[in-house]
């Protein structure tokens, strides 16, 4: 028998979603299913209704062509977001969408974009791509993945990062942050897809969603994450040794 | 080391500067002002046949080492960045770019066979060296040294990069665009940039462009070619429509959803009839001719759609003289390009090669290929020649090989395509990060059996490597990368 359905809404996934992002949707989804639970997933197109229930809000990397499209709706569900934030649903920004969740963007030529302000970061367009694989530190042990961003990002005064660099450029290549977290509101800018190598952070979304979602804790399955264990280890001893 | 062709958009690793003596032509002239302009010509000449000189030189130098390397390209487009121009600029049956994300190397090779089945002398750039240097040397071969080629059309490979680098020094008169999808994003980060070369390629032909009308990205350059400009198109049928989804990237860039318009009388169409064989149409009824049926060498949809552009091609360049039953078993006879689909006799049973680049390509090679029963590894390594970069494996649906299950996974991250596999369903039977153990375990293993390994680019080096040593294979560097 289910332990309850849990809702799983994927932001943009057509023109946000480019870099295998959606492989965190599908993921979660799929672990939802594995510890017991029955997933719900709700694709949001721009100019779509918000769906009633959410318990768990996803949204990945576009191009500067699928953030343009997005910005419209995404101003019209802010206010949605913002409710849902404060009442401890967890999100998941990847790269695009984590600059959207941020104050503002400020391209090359100095236009300020704003946006929606749930995460307390700024982010500046810039001529340099930073590429590569990451290895960061977080609060849920190591986490790896790759990121591909030319937007450089700075935390506010009292804005937590999600990781420390250990590996890559994160946030901006200067200040050894990645990513930032409010709540249970998490932005970064790592691709990979980050879900399925990092278990650990998976199932502590997994345990913030699911008691909004049924009223009780967590009570995670037996999940065998030797492959997702291997591949993150892996990656880790390569690139810090 | 054996000398290893070039993946198709790796630099050639070549010294930044190549010390070449100066001619002794160009040293300490001076001339009167009158006599200017003929000297300017004079010294034109001078220069390319100095180019060419060095250039074959230093082919000869590289062939005595075992490699066909761009190097030589590299001498002669230092010391005469015109020789492009001058060699293929004027040639009769006029210069083709073929270019595009997936299937440039097979629809080349598909298209010279066409023209050369037809009578034409063509020349081409075989080594899949598909960089403008890569073209100069192959030319180097076939040129005298006062840069005249025999050929009377030339059909060039190009990346997307460097066919509009060609394009600034010759003016192409003909391109065939494939098709734009995700694919090495170190490099080009974005595929609307990849969409804006293809259209600025195609705004400097001179005579004909051919489209893939079913990819948005290419099918919409069409509104922006000048009225003198002939236009192609190639595409599916309606009887395989359905299939479209799967080879289509999203594009994000205008508000109307991309609707492939229905085809013109004059659209040449791909309609398989069965795994293997298929009939290439002209219009949607079929009324305009046809070539086939064609049974390729090559398996999989992607080898279809690329003989279908390449007839495309062959039916703009030849017009009147273009022949079906020349084309169909011209087609017949093209042999698989090293990796794409070729076939190696194990002892008498079969191993297919696939290589995999992009979620584009991997996902027409499960379908196409899924359907007979084979043994199946996969191998995934994220050295810069693979995309370093494995997020895209999640933009893949493996469940088409769920029920018989993946025998290994290796390569570097051979742990997460276990894991990719995983997240679907799929039954991973044992993960060997090694490749030549993996590849010793996984035919041990499957004695008597068909197999078929997907991999990415380097990882197929290593297993062409180690298969090339035990079976009689060609060695590398004698067929395109």
């Amino acid at each position: 028998m289910s332990k309850g359905e849990v809702h799983v809404v994927h932001l943009y996934p057509r023109e946000m979603s480019i870099y295998g992002d959606l492989g965190n949707t599908r993921a979660l989804s799929t672990r939802l299913t594995r510890h017991g639970y029955t997933p719900v997933v709700h694709n949001h197109h721009p100019g779509a209704v918000f769906p009633e229930q959410a318990h768990l809000v996803l949204g990945g990397g576009g191009q500067d062509s699928g953030q343009a499209r997005v910005e419209a709706d995404l101003e019209a569900i802010g206010p949605r977001l913002t409710e849902l934030a404060a009442g401890g649903t967890p999100m998941l920004m990847i790269c695009g969408m984590y600059q959207l969740f941020g104050n503002a963007f400020v391209t090359v030529d100095g236009k300020r974009l704003p946006g929606l302000g749930l995460l307390d970061v700024t982010t500046q367009g810039n001529p340099k791509r930073m590429i590569g694989p990451v290895v960061m530190s977080t609060d849920f042990g190591d986490v790896v993945g790759y990121e591909n961003h030319s937007g450089s990002t700075r935390l506010a005064g009292g804005q937590a990062a999600f990781g420390r660099v250990r590996s890559g450029f994160g946030n901006n290549g200067e200040d050894g942050t990645e990513g930032a977290r409010t709540g249970n509101v998490f932005g970064t800018y790592l691709h990979g897809p980050i879900i399925p190598a990092n278990p650990r952070f998976a199932d502590a979304l997994l345990a913030y969603a699911v008691p909004l979602a049924t009223g009780a804790a967590f009570r995670p399955g037996e999940l065998d994450d030797t492959f997702a264990d291997e591949a993150r280890t892996r990656q880790v001893a390569r690139l810090v040794g | 080391m054996p000398a290893m062709s070039m993946p198709n958009w790796m630099e050639p690793l070549v010294p930044d500067r190549v010390r070449m003596p100066r001619p002794a032509a160009l040293r300490g002239q001076s001339v009167a002002g009158d006599r200017r302009s003929t000297f300017a010509a004079g010294l034109r000449a001078v220069r390319t046949s100095a180019a060419i000189a060095a250039g074959k030189a230093a082919r000869a130098a590289a062939k005595r080492r075992g490699g066909g390397s761009a190097l030589p390209g590299l001498v002669a487009e230092r010391m005469d960045p015109g020789i492009l121009g001058h060699a293929l600029g004027s040639l009769p049956g006029g210069n083709v770019v073929v270019t595009g994300t997936n299937g440039k190397t097979t629809t080349t090779r598909m298209l010279v066979a066409l023209l050369r089945a037809h009578g034409r002398t063509v020349f081409t750039n075989p080594t899949g060296s598909n960089f403008t240097r890569g073209v100069i040397s192959a030319l180097l071969g076939e040129i005298g040294v006062r840069g005249r080629l025999s050929a009377d059309t030339a059909v060039l490979e190009l990346d997307e990069a460097h066919a509009l680098k060609f394009a600034a020094a010759v003016t192409p008169t003909h391109a065939l665009l494939l098709n734009v999808a995700r694919d090495q994003l170190d490099r080009f980060a974005e595929i609307d940039h990849t969409a804006g070369l293809l259209a600025d390629l195609a705004a400097r032909t001179s005579t004909g462009v051919v489209l893939n009308r079913d990819d948005s990205f290419v099918a919409r350059i069409e509104g922006t070619l000048a009225d003198s400009v002939r236009i192609g198109r190639f595409g599916l049928d309606a009887s395989i429509a359905d299939r479209l989804g799967e080879l289509q990237e999203q594009d994000t860039r205008a508000d109307d959803d991309f609707v492939v318009s229905p085809p013109d009388a004059d659209d040449v169409l791909l309609r398989p009839r069965d795994e293997r064989r298929f009939d290439i149409v002209v219009g949607p009824d079929g009324s305009g001719g046809l070539v086939g049926p064609v049974e390729l060498k090559q398996r999989g949809l992607a080898a279809m759609i690329n003989a279908t552009a390449a007839t495309a091609m062959a039916r703009q360049l030849l017009g009147a003289t273009f022949d079906a039953g020349v084309a169909a078993t011209a087609l017949a006879g093209v042999t698989a390009p090293f990796g794409r689909g070729e076939v190696i006799d194990i002892d008498g049973t079969p191993l297919e090669l696939v290589l995999v680049k992009n979620p584009a390509g991997f996902t027409v090679a499960l379908s196409t290929y899924g359907t007979t029963p084979v043994a199946t590894m996969i191998a995934i390594n994220d050295n810069y020649a693979d995309g370093r970069d494995v997020s895209w494996l999640y933009d893949v649906s493996f469940e088409s090989l769920r029920s018989a299950g993946v025998a290994l996974t290796s390569g570097v991250r051979a742990y997460d395509m276990a894991l990719r596999l995983q997240y679907d369903d799929v039954p991973v039977a044992a993960v060997e990060p090694d490749l030549g153990a993996a590849l010793d375990r996984f035919l041990a293993g499957h004695v008597g059996v068909p197999t078929r390994i997907f991999c990415t680019y380097t990882a197929m080096m290593t297993l062409r490597r180690i298969l090339a040593a035990r079976y009689d294979l060609p060695a590398f560097g004698e067929e395109g990368g």
